[in-house]
């Protein structure tokens, strides 16, 4: 039974709005925002991703693009060679069905955040930070090196993957199950916290030292959530390609990277829940401010630098009251 | 064979841009312990400002010496109003504070100087070609970097090892607190440093305008290189970021020079340029890989 | 007995309260050193010396009180401003430079004003041991070594106090007679001196006034010779 206290009923409340979204919207005409909505939604499936590593493990990824542009790719090469018959790397066919893209691209980004992983969870703090980074600028260029997929002009696709029962080219249907997709990795990620894993990672947090005295190395716990993060990151990366029908450079750029940071820190960190409210008001913000002006980037900045240094609590946190 | 050198040489010209940017970064962090992404931004405006003041004074020279000024400037009201309010805090939110500065820097730019690229003369006085071992040219601006560079590093291994300031940087990274019960003010200190940086990061910018096209985020992409450079090179040491950066800057120059035409010679041409182009684009970072899986702490430590 | 009220007050605490989060380190301590006296602060483990002494450099904070040098209340300064009107400070564990040379732990920090003051030769006059190892990192040096370049170098900013935590804990004695040799020897330069240490013996020849701190508190204060006659002060304050 759950307990009506005020972060769930806040939990609750965001729910039902979102789930009711999409009728609202048509009935006052304005459909226009259901991308956007689910735009948002994605990015909170990394933010709750990030925040895994982040909140949990004690350990700021700064190369989550990698993941999330990864996804995008493997989903979008798939389906770009599902729709012009050619191999992929000369080896086997493309397809565009959503069942075979998007496991494949959740499993791709985890073998990319096993290997990053085994290589920067070697290191803690500062280092862990620039290692992230420069093993994502590595995909990067990578990708961009190969010019069949566009090179640095990215690659259109011809609409978006097939799911057997749904119409994924409606903006509706797509958005509910992007929403479907936010839900379970959210679910998926409360019970792995919960867990004694998640336990273990938390304690490696505080004091890894006496953790590794007791018999514990965190070392391959660490390595789970880092693979489970890269997966839902992956996830939101094929579910973004299908969105806009095209996958870009821009989507594995580290200036994303830090984007999803800052949301993880809007939603306030280790809450999970905040990663939406941190993408909510990322991507509102943006919304808000680019039809103002265009120098918008301007103002986040210099709103980032002012929430540094006057706040240390997230926007979850102060709606629910829970401490994060 | 005279290739091979050219090549050689270019590296070593990126290195030392490389270096120029490492130092104040590793500086900074050693001693403050200060993770800061907006240092590349000061390596842009380095390359604006120089670009501008040549244009109207006619000068290379003066455009770089405004340069510096106003990296300085721009090094203390920085340190003053946003960097020492993050020393004591997580290294999360130093990111994101210096991340927001980027997008603050960038937009600025823009709004200043709009967003076509810039393009900078070489200074009539290095525009000739220097025959290397009495072959073929080799552009003399490129040898004045790298004179310059090394020159630089010659200067700030004589300050840090021989001025007082330089003892009290180096004491300072040890224990801070002792310094000041000692009576130092170590935030004048920490905001000189912090300068310093700023100064060498404009710098290099500013050299770098004459070969590379003066544009917007021209500072992102060589911060994250010098990002590589101070973990190879052990952060906080000066030593280990001068090597790095010039194996950093040969590594990237060869590779991009020579794997393409290695994959040719076993390859069909398209596939070969292909897959060496890319090879070539990851190369340090797959050495920075291999390199801390035996030294996670990276070559050198402390000053 | 001396007459002290006459002679100029160089650093006077009073009312001083410490608080660490909720459990409070210092109740109310006052005590006072003289120009020209070696006033030392005794007491068991745990008592509150080395708080005492870090809130006067100004690396602890105070709840309440004041604390008094030179005239001037010093108490919400920073430590580095309290350092520059005239405190020299020998931490607990020395905290030498690791990374610096001898020579370099002494000249980094190093101050000098007009009048009387000390320099690098003068140091290694007044320990010979150092100039034999001016070239060698601070990590390198022993136990003994480094206490003496942690007088050294407080010395080095010609301090109108000289304030020493634990200054011969862990050292063997002949090395400990070499920092009491030192001691007189800046007693006899008028050098003002608070001093924190266990060798009671060894204080109650060179020290002019005692002050006793347990819990926090101020017990007991005298000068020498009345700690010399009261046993049971010692038994009871200071005998493990």
């Amino acid at each position: 039974m759950i307990s009506l206290n005020r972060s769930n009923c806040v939990i609750i409340v965001t729910f039902i709005a979102l789930l009711a979204l999409p009728p609202v919207l048509a009935s006052i005409g304005e459909s226009y925002y259901i991308s956007i909505v689910t735009k948002i939604l994605i990015y909170a499936l990394v933010g709750v991703s990030l925040d895994l590593i982040i909140g949990q493990a004690g350990l700021v990824s700064f190369g989550h693009a990698a993941f999330f542009g990864m996804g995008a790719y493997v989903c979008g090469v798939l389906s770009h060679h599902g729709s012009n018959g050619l191999l992929v790397f000369y080896l086997f066919p493309g397809t565009s069905n959503a069942l075979l893209t998007w496991p494949i691209a959740v499993i791709v980004c985890m073998l990319l955040g096993l290997l990053v992983g085994i290589i920067s969870l070697r290191t803690a703090g500062v280092y862990f930070i620039m290692i992230t980074l420069a093993l994502a600028q590595m995909v990067y260029f990578l990708i961009i090196s190969i010019p069949q997929y566009g090179g640095e002009d990215g690659l259109g696709l011809y609409g978006r993957n097939e799911l057997a029962g749904v119409d994924l080219n409606d903006d509706t249907q797509f958005y509910y199950v992007c929403l479907l997709c936010l839900v379970f990795y959210l679910a998926g990620s409360i019970k792995l916290t919960r867990s004694s894993l998640g336990l273990i990672i938390k304690a490696a947090k505080f004091n890894q030292q006496r953790l590794v005295a007791l018999g514990i190395s965190p070392f391959k716990y660490q390595l789970l959530i880092f693979v489970f993060s890269a997966a839902g990151a992956g996830l939101a990366g094929a579910l973004m390609a299908n969105l806009t029908q095209y996958v870009s450079p821009d989507y594995l750029h580290w200036n994303l990277s830090g984007k999803f940071l800052i949301i993880v820190i809007l939603g306030g960190i280790g809450s999970l829940f905040g990663g939406f409210y941190g993408a909510l008001i990322l991507l509102g913000l943006e919304e808000v401010l680019s039809s103002y002006t265009d120098h918008w980037h301007f103002v986040v900045g210099v709103i980032l630098i002012i929430m540094v240094l006057t706040s240390r609590q997230g926007f979850y946190a102060s709606i629910t009251g829970k401490k994060t | 064979m005279i290739l091979l050198l050219e090549q050689l040489f270019n590296g070593l010209q990126l290195g030392v841009t490389l270096f120029l940017l490492a130092s104040g970064l590793t500086l900074v962090f050693g001693i403050m312990g200060l993770i800061n992404l907006s240092h590349g931004s000061l390596y842009m405006v380095g390359a604006y400002i120089t670009a501008t003041v040549t244009q109207y004074s006619g000068s290379f020279f003066i455009g770089l010496c405004a340069a510096i000024v106003t990296a300085a400037i721009l090094g203390v009201i920085i340190e003053y109003l946003i960097m020492r309010h993050l020393y004591h805090r997580d290294h999360l939110y130093q990111v994101l504070a210096t991340f927001g500065l980027i997008l603050f820097f960038n937009e600025s730019v823009q709004m200043i100087w709009g967003s076509q690229p810039l393009y900078i003369n070489i200074p009539p006085s290095l525009d000739f070609t220097v025959k290397l071992f009495g072959q073929a040219g080799y552009p003399a601006y490129r040898l004045a970097i790298i004179a310059l560079g090394i020159f630089i590093l010659l200067i700030l291994y004589l300050f840090i090892f021989y001025s007082k300031i330089g003892m009290l940087t180096r004491a300072g990274s040890s224990n801070r607190e002792m310094v000041q019960a000692l009576g130092v003010n170590i935030n004048k200190l920490y905001t000189g440093i912090f300068a310093f940086g700023a100064v060498l990061s404009a710098l290099a910018g500013g050299l770098a305008g004459p070969i590379y096209a003066v544009e917007i985020g021209m500072g992102e992409s060589v911060l994250i290189l010098a990002f590589v450079v101070i973990v190879i090179g052990g952060i906080g040491s000066i030593k280990g970021s001068f090597i790095s950066a010039l194996v950093i800057g040969i590594v990237d120059t060869l590779g991009r020079a020579y794997l393409p035409q290695f994959f040719k010679t076993f390859m069909s041409a398209s596939d070969g340029a292909a897959v060496g182009g890319s090879l070539a684009s990851i190369a340090i970072y797959l050495l920075m890989a291999v390199i801390l899986v035996f030294k996670p702490k990276g070559l050198f430590t402390r000053l | 007995m001396k007459m002290r009220a006459s002679q100029a007050m160089m650093l006077e605490v009073r009312h001083l309260s410490v608080c660490y989060g909720l459990s409070q380190i210092l109740e109310d301590v006052a005590l006072s050193v003289n120009k020209a006296d070696i006033v030392t602060l005794l007491g068991r483990n745990g008592m509150g010396k080395t708080t005492t002494l870090k809130t006067i450099m100004g690396l602890a904070r105070s709840h309440r009180g004041e604390i008094i040098f030179d005239n001037q209340r010093i108490d919400q300064l920073p430590s580095w401003k309290i350092a520059q009107m005239g405190i020299g400070y020998v931490p607990e564990g020395r905290q030498i430079f690791p990374n610096l040379t001898v020579r370099e732990n002494l000249i980094a920090t190093c101050r000098s004003e007009l009048g009387q003051s000390w320099h690098e030769q003068e140091i290694y006059s007044l320990f010979p041991r150092l100039a034999e190892r001016k070239h060698n990192m601070g990590a390198q040096l022993s136990g003994g070594e480094q206490q003496m370049l942690a007088i050294g170098r407080a010395l080095m900013t010609n301090p109108k106090l000289l304030i020493l935590d634990e200054a011969t804990e862990g050292l063997a004695p002949l090395l400990r007679q070499e920092i009491w040799r030192c001691l007189e020897k800046l007693k006899s330069l008028n050098q003002s001196i608070l001093i924190v240490d266990k060798n009671i013996n060894d204080l109650l020849n060179i020290a002019d006034l005692h002050f006793i701190i347990e819990k926090g508190q101020i017990v007991w204060q005298g000068d020498s010779d009345q700690l010399k006659k009261s046993k049971t002060v010692i038994n009871k304050h200071l005998a493990i």
